[in-house]
């Protein structure tokens, strides 16, 4: 039975629901606004909000100074590719695990979160010392393959999660119709997970171009991405809030739209499943 | 597509002629800082000069340490040249990993390079980073709010007149703290202050046979002193200032006395971004007539990593930026207030630099710090503010938190020095001291 909703209790959530998503949302409003200010104005106590002179220096600076699309096109190769790579990998593994579960397949599942739990910079020194051997230090493949990897517990444990809402029948009746192992994962369970090997996708991409520690740790001057752009704002002597806001938003804007456009998408991704 | 490999060809061609050898690319790893930055605009010159071209890796400081720890102790061969300070320099000299600057050749002058930072910069006499730019620290205050509370501020004051004047300066309800200082955690931000003010009162970390002195009264007087001082006269929040918190406040105004580094006597006279510009005076770092003052010393040198394939090519580099020719270049363009400090002696008898109002100060501050000899009492270290051991960083940093607590009123002088002590104690232990 549907709950009455009175149009006062709807309003108070209304509210509610805004006021957290503001909230939520306020850091990155903060960062943008900061890029707008002088660096005097960026650490002004008591804070200025909306009320300064607005001004694109800070912009002009780091377009100066910085090579920007060369930042941004590693970040687009390197969460392009690792996501692309991670998907080829995972959706096999959890099509095993959702629609032929063994005994173990519980724990495999575990053991690969647990994977997640290890603090990344207890295996800085191996990868890096591999990275070498193989001459993959500062390139994108290799942190193609670096992110790929840290991603793909999450990105098996989505999909396995979709792929389980997947009545077992539907893909049964593609066999007994003389279906393929290959044509019955691309043309049978694929088509009907859409949804959610989009959301991952959408996620794992995010998660990607986000990632700060092993893209930092392992690119020099060829294959930084935009964390490693961010990361040429600070400064240990000196004011550098608003440029390093400025930074930050050119970093964090075409994420910030892709989220933007795709939000239905994602959301509806996220909570596939979560109501039978 | 013939004209574009002829044209690369010819290109070639005119770098080797004009380099004398065959043109490289170096990688360079540094931090964000003015002086650095500067230099990145001016690398035209140096490939002008020499053909090889530079490719910048600019890093958070932190960032930084970890990115070029990693690459040096694994021989991963990113970086041709690195900046480093002075805490890394000796220690790193000592493992193997940096190529010796001993033959920069007689025209770069190395006698020229300030004694101080030379001597920080050496593992057993050889050189093995160059000064980019040094820096010490000194007292900046407002001259205007000294004389409001009827004080001079001498030259070279001592710790109780310091203490004095920032308790008159202080004025909360108009939000103006006498004396702003460093209180957050961390070797290089609470720690680097609190270990070179330690100095001054006669403590040290160690003594002779490595056994950690913070159950000292030494120790306890100068944290005591701090605290108390912070307590009266500090702003609120302190333990979360580091360098540039307590710059935005000087720049405000809300400070009437800021130590810190010497580089900062150019931001708070900067009249584009300080509010104060034309009301600061400079004085030597405080002491207790004990002979040692509370200043530190610190370079941002130039390094080449053993293992390079380049190190002729980054030799040059660290020649061009590091030489007289350099500062002059810098002056040309930018004006002798923009200059990188505290790096040669040449600079200080220069009448163009003499007129810096902070120059001289800066100066004496360098010279008055000696690395090699930083304590009252012997010690078998070498460093100011700080233990030039690899432990050092570590175990800095936890004192630090404990100390930052202190300030926060989370616990008393007393707690935090004796688990400072405890802490240091096992790990000195651990390592085998």
């Amino acid at each position: 039975m549907a709950r009455a909703v009175t149009p006062r209790r709807k309003a108070l959530t209304t509210a509610l629901a805004w006021a957290i998503g503001f909230l939520i949302f306020f850091p990155i409003l903060w960062t943008i606004l900061t890029s707008f200010k002088t660096e005097a104005e960026a650490i002004a106590s008591p804070p200025k909000f909306l009320f300064f002179d607005w001004t694109l220096e800070n912009y002009g600076v780091v377009q100066d100074r910085s090579n920007y699309m060369r930042f941004l096109w590693n970040s687009v190769i390197i969460a392009g590719g690792s996501t692309l790579l991670g998907i080829l990998v995972a959706v096999p593994a959890a099509w095993s695990m959702a629609f032929v579960p063994s005994r173990r397949t519980k724990d495999i599942l575990m053991w690969m979160l647990s994977t997640k739990m290890l603090p990344a910079v207890g295996v800085l020194y191996p990868i890096y010392l591999i990275f070498i051997k193989l001459g993959l230090l500062d390139t994108r493949i290799g942190l193609i393959v670096v992110l790929m990897l840290i991603n793909l517990p999450i990105i098996v444990w989505m999909l396995y999660t979709y792929f389980r809402e997947i009545p077992g029948e539907i893909l049964e009746a593609a066999r007994m119709d003389g279906a393929s192992l290959r044509d019955e994962i691309l043309y049978v369970l694929t088509p009907m997970a859409v949804p959610g090997i989009a959301s991952t996708i959408l996620l794992n991409f995010i998660l990607a171009w986000n990632e700060a520690f092993w893209t930092l740790n392992l690119t020099a001057a060829n294959a930084g991405p935009l964390t490693a752009f961010i990361a040429s704002y600070s400064s240990p002597e000196g004011l550098f809030f608003a440029k390093l806001s400025a930074a930050s938003t050119m970093a964090i804007a075409p994420i910030l739209i892709l989220g933007w456009f795709s939000q239905k998408q994602l959301v509806r991704g996220l909570t596939f499943g979560a109501v039978k | 597509m013939y004209l574009r490999n002829a044209l690369r060809a010819a290109t070639a061609l005119s770098l080797i002629a004009a380099g004398g050898a065959w043109a490289e690319t170096l990688t360079i790893a540094t931090v964000n800082n003015g002086d650095m930055i500067r230099m990145q605009g001016l690398t035209d010159d140096f490939t002008a000069k020499t053909g090889h071209t530079v490719e910048w890796v600019t890093l958070e400081e932190n960032v930084l340490r970890q990115r070029v720890t990693t690459d040096i102790t694994t021989k991963g061969g990113q970086f041709d040249i690195m900046t480093i300070g002075m805490y890394e320099t000796p220690i790193w000299g000592k493992n193997g990993w940096l190529v010796p600057l001993d033959d920069l050749g007689a025209d770069y002058d190395v006698d020229d390079i300030l004694p101080a930072m030379r001597g920080g910069l050496s593992y057993d006499g050889t050189l093995y980073a160059a000064p980019f730019y040094g820096e010490s620290s000194m007292i900046m205050y407002r001259t205007d709010l000294m004389e409001k509370a009827g004080l001079t501020m001498p030259d070279a004051p001592t710790w109780d007149f310091v203490a004095e004047a920032a308790r008159a300066m202080t004025d909360k309800e108009n939000e103006v703290y006498g004396i702003c200082l460093r209180g957050k955690a961390g070797w290089g931000e609470n720690m680097a202050f609190l270990t070179a003010m330690s100095n001054s009162f006669g403590a040290r970390w160690f003594d002779e046979d490595w056994n950690a002195q913070f159950d000292s009264d030494a120790w306890k007087t100068t944290l005591t002193f701090y605290l108390d001082l912070m307590n009266d006269a500090g702003p609120p929040g302190a333990s979360n200032n580091g360098f540039n918190e307590n710059l935005s406040l000087f720049q405000q105004g809300k400070c009437g006395m800021w130590i810190d580094a010497t580089v900062a006597a150019s931001f708070v006279t900067n009249p584009n971004d300080s509010t104060v510009a034309d009301k600061v005076g400079f004085a030597l770092a405080p002491d207790t007539g004990l002979g040692k003052r509370g200043n530190w010393l610190w370079a941002w040198a130039l390094a080449i990593p053993a293992g390079t394939a380049k190190a002729d090519a980054a030799k040059e580099f660290i020649r061009w930026a590091t030489s007289k020719e350099y500062i002059e270049l810098v002056a040309s363009k930018e004006g002798w207030a923009n200059v990188p400090p505290g790096a040669r002696t040449s600079l200080y008898e220069n009448p163009n630099y003499k007129d810096i109002p902070f120059a001289q100060m800066t100066l004496q501050s360098i010279l008055s710090a000696d690395p090699l000899a930083p304590t009252v009492d012997p010690v078998p270290y070498v460093g100011i503010q700080f233990v030039a051991i690899p432990e050092f960083a570590g175990i800095a940093t936890e004192v630090g938190q404990e100390f930052s607590a202190a300030l926060a009123g989370q616990q008393t002088a007393e707690q935090a020095l004796e688990k400072a002590q405890a802490l240091t104690t096992d790990a000195m232990e651990a390592a085998g001291y």
